[in-house]
């Protein structure tokens, strides 16, 4: 089977390559080896998790890092590129890139982020919140969202917060399976009429309050769960990211792989590629467990496969390494000083990742392959938690890679 | 890429809940435990003691649409149904017995078929098997043919030879219930110059007897069938189907449930829409379509052809159609579950499964939904109204045949 590109790995960075490529005239191909890192959504995106300005901070980044290969211009042109796309498909974005706002955590604390969901809990000036009195909605039985430490944290920030205990009739059916009362489940039920029974037993619990605070499990499968709730709910409604599975995120790969194939992309989940043929320094096609013999060629490949979750990455007792192709990967020293012992402090493992030259050729045995690029959270050079990058990292890389095919093959056209 | 094919992977299970958004049963059905919970999760205390196996277990549609989602490779349909085959203490029933040997009923109600079929359709007909048989009175049964293809295909009196022959394994629903889909791969094949064979013996796949816990039988029948297939692959032909979860079953059950080798021929057991679409993608073979054929088709991708991967196949046949408009409906279970949604203790988990596709069918402007799998279109027809056909009965049916003869030089 023939495309113009190929791209392993079927997440937000695969995605938005396909999609941009086949909005371009190509005819892409996804392969993705089970679901992606988006089912852990938060529903903000980062660009560069600091105070204030997030390019300030990326014009001065070491060569090394993703964002320094695609240069300030350019990622300033692919990011006003990315708020009116996502409204194209149905999600409603607010922030803008000259100066971060910030989310609230499941733990009542602020991060710096780029974009918010516009029905998600956001702060534009930390020292003014627009509410002091806030009602938390928790779901009776829902095991990934602790009303508690959310209250606590708000309460360091000066929102006074009172927690209500909420439930219907429909979650305790489904409650009589505790262990999957996860974000998803209760989705899943509270759709159509549930909503408006769920909007009456969360204005009982409202009082004085001015916000009403709830976890994300509205809205699985569109916006109309989350819009109807809306209107019902007599006082502003926010949401919190819960634990994984995210329910936004979810929604957001349905909506980006509805779209991709939309617009005639075709999309394989759940298989994996075995193979390449590698010769001078190009990749000639690959195989994959599903299709046996069918070889799948293209004229380029996108490595879109992901971290350490995503297995994009592995380790080995003494190296990382990525499994696909066996490409070059970047990691340091000895297994034992891959890590920090605290937890919580910059880990040296998560810079770890494929190799690339400056325009995002992967590396293989130190030369660059001329058709496979490298997108998204494989790349090495950066810390996508510490630095707070890993969605900005994934859509900037993503564009700025399929830009470079579509000039290739354009130039490539002209030379003809 | 480096694959965890160990018998029981479930270490590798991160307990990212993936699986649980994707499973059709465990959103409507708390009394099932849930794939990680029921898989991975459970097997760790089995492991340590037996009784911890839960019979809810039974609950399990075996869709596998939970391996498809794992980022880890974990199998977790197959840890479930090992599980319930080694732990389960539950025997078959009568019903059970009966649904699951799809070719013993097949043949004594193929010959009798005028008269099952009528007698199947009666309301008391219907209160007495599901108070005897625990059978839902909802459900309605699919109508069974009064010949059978093999009856059919052997009848065929004159045969031109072939420079090429693929063998066919048409399994239980075309056998008893719908000769008419094997009559159109046999006339598809013809045309691009392929003669069919059948295998010398062909046994019911047995997925129906894994379901229903008769997995003795089901490795003795899959053992005859491998037996065969061994025979016709030696002489260098390929073995084509038209039923996904046929193909699914004995090219993956067949060694990870039932423990059969089947390494030899795996990859020569493929759907027909494949080895067609491989022939015309290598230019092997060409079709010319009617010019007069005009039909707005939407495609329901089974579980099983989802896990699979090989939908792809049949979407891209039917889009080669020029009269053909392809809509695809959302990849989800339609609720069946093969003998499942017979049972009735099933039934109204099956049907709210289904709702979602259901709604989607009636909501779109087509004339027929083609999927690649009979009790898909058993539950579909049933519920939507709209008539279900087999992508390979499209193609004949907007097939130029003469054309396509001269253009693969078949007199």
């Amino acid at each position: 089977m023939r495309f113009d590109t190929i791209i392993i790995g079927g997440g937000l960075s695969g995605l938005m390559a396909g999609i941009n490529l086949m909005q371009r005239g190509q005819r892409c191909l996804i392969i993705s080896s089970g679901q992606s890192a988006l089912h852990f959504f938060s529903g903000s995106m980062e660009l560069y998790g600091v105070e204030g300005c997030p390019m300030e901070a990326i014009a001065r980044l070491p060569e090394s890092h993703p964002y320094s290969k695609i240069g300030v211009d350019n990622i300033q042109a692919i990011i006003d590129t990315v708020k009116p796309f996502f409204q194209e498909i149905g999600f409603i974005f607010n922030g803008d890139s000259n100066v971060n706002h910030y989310r609230i955590t499941p733990m009542g604390t602020l991060k710096p982020v780029w974009l918010t969901m516009e029905e998600y809990a956001h702060v534009t000036d930390r020292n003014n919140f627009p509410w002091h009195q806030a009602a938390l909605i928790n779901i009776e039985g829902f095991l990934d969202f602790h009303a508690s430490f959310l209250a606590a944290g708000l309460g360091k920030l000066g929102v006074e917060s009172r927690i209500a205990n909420v439930t219907l009739p429909q979650l305790e059916h489904i409650r009589k399976n505790p262990t999957e009362m996860r974000s998803t489940n209760i989705a899943k039920v509270l759709t159509g009429d549930v909503i408006q029974r769920l909007a009456a037993e969360v204005n009982l619990a409202t009082n004085d309050a001015e916000v009403v605070i709830m976890p994300a499990v509205v809205g699985l499968y569109g916006k109309e769960e989350v819009n109807s709730l809306k209107d019902k709910v007599y006082k502003p409604l926010r949401f919190i990211p819960t634990m994984p599975p995210s329910v936004p995120g979810i929604r957001m790969q349905i909506a980006l792989r509805h779209f991709f194939q939309k617009i005639g992309g075709v999309y394989l989940l759940g298989d994996s590629v075995e193979s390449g043929i590698i010769r001078k320094n190009s990749l000639l096609g690959i195989s994959t467990t599903n299709h046996g013999e069918m070889r799948f060629e293209a004229d380029n490949y996108i490595m879109a496969t992901g971290s350490f979750f995503s297995h994009g990455l592995r380790a080995s007792a003494d190296a990382i390494y990525e499994p696909v192709l066996d490409l070059d990967t970047v990691f340091g020293g000895a297994r034992s000083k891959w890590y920090n012992e605290k937890l919580f402090a910059e880990q040296p493992y998560m810079k770890f990742g494929i190799a690339t030259d400056n325009e995002f050729h992967a590396l293989k045995e130190g030369t660059a392959l001329q058709n496979v690029y490298v997108v998204g959270a494989g790349l090495s050079g950066f810390d996508a938690i510490k630095e707070g990058c890993g969605a900005g990292v994934s859509i900037t890389t993503a564009i700025h890679v399929a830009n470079t095919i579509i000039n290739k093959s354009s130039n490539g056209t002209e030379q003809k | 890429m480096e694959q965890n094919r160990n018998d029981n992977n479930f270490e590798q299970c991160i307990k990212c809940t993936v699986c649980t958004v994707y499973c059709p049963l465990a959103a409507v059905n708390p009394n099932f435990a849930g794939p990680k919970q029921a898989g991975p999760d459970g097997e760790r205390y089995r492991l340590k003691n037996p009784l911890y196996y839960d019979e809810s277990l039974d609950y399990c549609l075996n869709c596998k649409r939970c391996e498809v989602a794992c980022p880890s490779n974990v199998k977790i349909g197959d840890i479930i149904q090992r599980a319930r085959m080694k732990y389960s203490k539950k025997r078959p029933s009568l019903r059970d017995w009966m649904l699951a040997n799809t070719d013993i009923m097949g043949r004594l109600n193929t010959t009798f078929a005028p008269l099952v079929n009528r007698i199947l359709k009666l309301q008391a007909t219907k209160g007495v098997m599901e108070a005897l048989l625990a059978i839902d009175h909802r459900r309605s049964f699919p109508a069974y043919s009064n010949h059978k293809f093999t009856t059919w295909f052997k009848m065929r009196t004159w045969q031109r030879s072939y420079k090429h022959y693929v063998t066919y394994f048409h399994g239980c629903y075309v056998n008893y219930n719908y000769p008419q889909l094997g009559k159109d791969l046999v006339r598809v094949l013809n045309a691009i110059g392929y003669g069919v064979h059948l295998l010398e013996d062909e046994e019911c796949c047995g997925v129906a007897l894994i379901a229903n816990g008769l997995t003795r039988q089901a490795r003795k029948q899959g053992m005859v069938n491998l037996l065969s297939i061994r025979k016709v692959v030696a002489k260098g032909e390929q073995v084509v189907t038209t039923s996904s979860t046929c193909t699914f079953t004995m090219r993956d059950e067949y060694p990870s449930v039932l423990g059969l080798d089947n390494a030899d021929v795996r990859d020569s057991i493929v759907m027909a829409t494949k080895f067609i679409y491989e022939l015309m993608d290598s230019d092997q073979v060409r079709i010319a379509f009617r010019e007069d054929f005009h039909k707005r088709v939407a495609y329901h991708t089974p579980c099983h052809m989802e896990k699979l991967g090989w939908a792809v196949y049949s979407t891209s046949l039917l889009r080669m159609i020029p009269g053909l408009e392809l809509l695809m409906l959302e990849s989800q279970c339609c609720g069946i579950a093969g003998t499942y949604g017979f049972k009735k203790e099933n039934y109204v988990y099956s049907q709210k499964i289904g709702e979602d596709l259901f709604k989607q069918i009636k909501s779109m402007p087509v004339e027929v939904v083609a999927t690649d799998c009979e009790t898909c279109k058993w539950q579909i027809e049933m519920n939507s109204g709209i008539p279900v056909v087999n992508p390979i009965s499209i193609l004949a049916e907007a097939i130029d045949f003469e054309k396509t003869k001269k253009l693969n030089k078949v007199k």
